[in-house]
């Protein structure tokens, strides 16, 4: 092949290779992936209970976590094992609580009454000045490094703002797992692929509660909707000062604390 | 869940410090993980050995351009290995190249690993190679025969002019070549670097430490396999060339120690809020691995070997020996260095309240069995392919060239 014949073929080489690729993104956009066959299969083509058809657009989701109301009673964390199939085991939770201790001379215990299975009481001489539980679970955040890092795009931001694991796609690198700041992804033993919140999206898509949210006795979680004026959620944006976890790694969180202890990660 | 699995995490759950997120009891990056960027860096110094030769006329180092090169491609052809064996579903790894997701570092791996393949390394080795195969296919006999003329995709070209493209070829590949190695470490690098989430790994130097680093193994290697292999076949070392290949490896190290130097200066200096649980990282947990072996036997220790090499007047036994020693700490203090990186990222909850273990499996695909079997199979294929490539160039005049087979060599 002398010079010329090579500058050819690479002519028409590299613009073919660029058409495939559009053929390619034609076809995945008329013929949707695993991925987004997931969010479908979410999203039921059954109406809602209201009649209407759910489109993802009309709604954003976040939710609120009221610190001071929560009482640690964990029934959070039960329902989301069991709405959820998350395994029984300590080690992989959705949802947990977080309880803090904090004593007069600054030292901070914290625990999580839903790992340790025997609790281990905080009498101290030290003076405790003040305690209380904190929810935590995946804040579906706006800037999610999760979805920036899934070598597949196994897990992805819905238009309604809910980060979903494609368990289909997933190739169980755990790179995901890696770049969550808030350790809310586990690996789920037996699937072998990452698992974490979903907001509950197959309830959430029906117009029902996430499950902690609905056992929560004391109202502690507050889900809601932030393109419905009529959203709890929005109510509470307007009556509380929040803050979110780690706002410095500019993850945009979409769950929303009040009363945010500043010791709290 | 297996029992076994339950077992483990029990195991871990026992052994944490103050408080870890509950999904943190399991440590997900394993020593796999850890042989990854190990051997890739292997490579990637390898391959910037070999290009001294070429681009930069180092002559010196001549007598090992064609053993680095073989080393590269054999630790090439074994670096996916331990991430594909560690992949929850390794049956989906292809997915990386059908859905590859562009916002994702890691999903260039499969793009930046076959172009640094078939790219770069195949094919300098196959211009570098072509006329020793055109010439080995003409003087063998039986299959060996067509093995070599397959291999040199039968051309059988040896004119001058011929030659004399192989030669500009490899010049070219080279040149292109320099920055791929850079990418392919500097990359494996960037994929810790980028991870804001985890203050241990987030740093801008990490693909420029992970790079340096690498060339310091690399380096460090093949002067290992050059000494061992021309003793095996019973030929004099070079003194001029390992001379020269041990002082690049004294400044590759100076350079390497004076960013890792600059990074925990700077961390240090910066006491950022995650300050005090890297403290205790260090001090608890990594005091054997970072300390003791990373920094002292790893880089201190062969330093000041490489030093009195260079500056006393020592015969040439007592410079082998001191390079060959240095050598061997130094790929141990490299290793060291990836467990710390790796392993060491994984030992401090995000919530900057605790510490985990890792204890490691001995049998199982994620164990230390596994790790060794991939870190001694390069050997073996460097081995198979040193018997079927000659580390010395065919001479022009006599086409029945002389092959002294090296033994395979595993350790």
């Amino acid at each position: 092949m002398n010079k010329r014949d090579f500058l050819k073929g690479a002519i028409l080489f590299f613009p073919a290779g660029g058409l495939l690729a559009l053929a390619r993104d034609g076809a995945r956009a008329a013929a949707p992936g695993p991925a987004r066959e997931a969010e479908k299969a979410a999203a039921p083509e059954a109406p809602k209970p209201s009649g209407k058809r759910y489109n993802p657009a009309d709604h954003y989701y976040g939710m609120g976590i009221e610190v001071e109301k929560c009482i640690g009673c964990s029934r959070c964390v039960e329902a989301c094992k069991a709405e959820n199939d998350v395994p029984a085991e300590p080690y992989f939770f959705r949802t947990w609580i977080e309880r803090y201790t904090v004593r007069a001379d600054g030292e901070v215990a914290v625990q999580s009454p839903n790992q340790r299975t025997r609790h281990v009481e905080t009498t101290d001489d030290r003076d405790v000045i003040r305690t209380f539980f904190v929810p935590k679970l995946c804040n579906h955040c706006a800037q999610p490094p999760c979805v920036q890092v899934c070598p597949v795009g196994a897990t992805f931001s819905t238009e309604d703002g809910v980060v979903l694991v494609d368990g289909e796609r997933c190739i169980g690198c755990r790179y995901c797992i890696q770049a969550c700041p808030y350790g809310a992804r586990y690996l789920d033993p037996r699937t072998r692929t990452a698992g974490k919140c979903t907001f509950c999206y197959h309830r959430v898509v029906r117009g029902l509660k996430p499950a902690c949210v609905e056992v929560c006795p004391t109202e502690a979680r507050v889900f809601g909707d932030l393109r419905s004026k009529a959203s709890r959620l929005v109510r509470f944006r307007r009556m509380n000062k929040l803050n979110v976890l780690k706002p410095a790694l500019n993850t945009e969180p979409k769950v929303y604390y009040a009363q945010l202890d500043g010791e709290v990660r | 869940m297996t029992t076994e699995m339950a077992a483990s995490l029990a195991e871990h759950l026992e052994q944490i410090t103050g408080f870890i997120y509950p999904n943190e009891v399991e440590i997900h990056w394993s020593i796999l993980i850890v042989v990854y960027p190990y051997v890739t860096g292997l490579v990637a110094g390898a391959f910037i050995l070999a290009s001294l030769v070429k681009v930069f006329n180092v002559r010196a180092v001549q007598p090992t351009y064609r053993l680095a090169l073989l080393t590269a491609l054999a630790f090439l052809l074994i670096a996916p290995l331990p991430l594909n064996l560690h992949l929850g579903r390794p049956e989906r790894a292809f997915e990386i190249f059908l859905t590859p997701n562009p916002t994702s570092a890691m999903a260039m791996f499969g793009f930046v690993y076959a172009w640094y393949l078939m790219g770069v390394l195949l094919l300098e080795i196959w211009f570098e190679y072509r006329h020793d195969l055109i010439l080995l296919g003409r003087s063998t006999r039986g299959p060996l025969r067509w093995l070599y003329r397959a291999l040199a995709l039968f051309s059988n070209d040896v004119s001058p002019a011929a030659l004399a493209f192989d030669k500009k070829a490899i010049r070219v590949i080279t040149i292109i070549g320099i920055p791929s190695a850079f990418l392919l470490h500097g990359y494996v690098g960037f994929i810790f670097g980028s991870v804001k989430a985890n203050p241990w790994w987030s740093s801008v130097l990490m693909p420029i430490v992970f790079l340096m680093s690498a060339i310091v193994s690399g380096i460090a290697l093949v002067l290992l396999l050059y000494m061992v292999l021309t003793a095996l076949r019973r030929r004099p070392i070079d003194m001029p060339c390992i001379d020269t290949i041990s002082s690049y490896l004294f400044y590759a190290v100076i350079v390497d120690f004076s960013l890792e130097g600059l990074d925990f200066i700077h961390r240090l200096y910066e006491s950022e809020e995650s300050v005090g649980i890297l403290g205790k990282l260090i001090t608890l947990k990594l005091s054997m691995s970072l300390l003791v072996l990373q920094i002292l036997l790893g880089m201190l220790i062969p330093l000041g070997m490489l030093v009195v090499a260079k500056s006393r007047h020592f015969n040439d036994d007592m410079r082998k020996l001191l390079y060959f020693t240095s050598a061997i700490l130094i790929q141990i203090g490299i290793f060291a260095t990836r467990w710390n990186v790796v392993i060491g990222g994984q030992l401090f909850s995000k919530s900057f309240r605790g510490l985990m273990t890792y204890k490691m499996e001995l049998t199982g695909i994620e164990g230390l069995g596994v790790a060794l079997v991939l870190l001694v199979a390069p050997f073996v294929i460097l081995g198979v392919l040193i018997r079927l490539l000659p580390l010395e160039r065919a001479e022009t005049s006599s086409p029945s060239t002389e092959r002294v087979p090296a033994p395979v060599v595993t350790g």
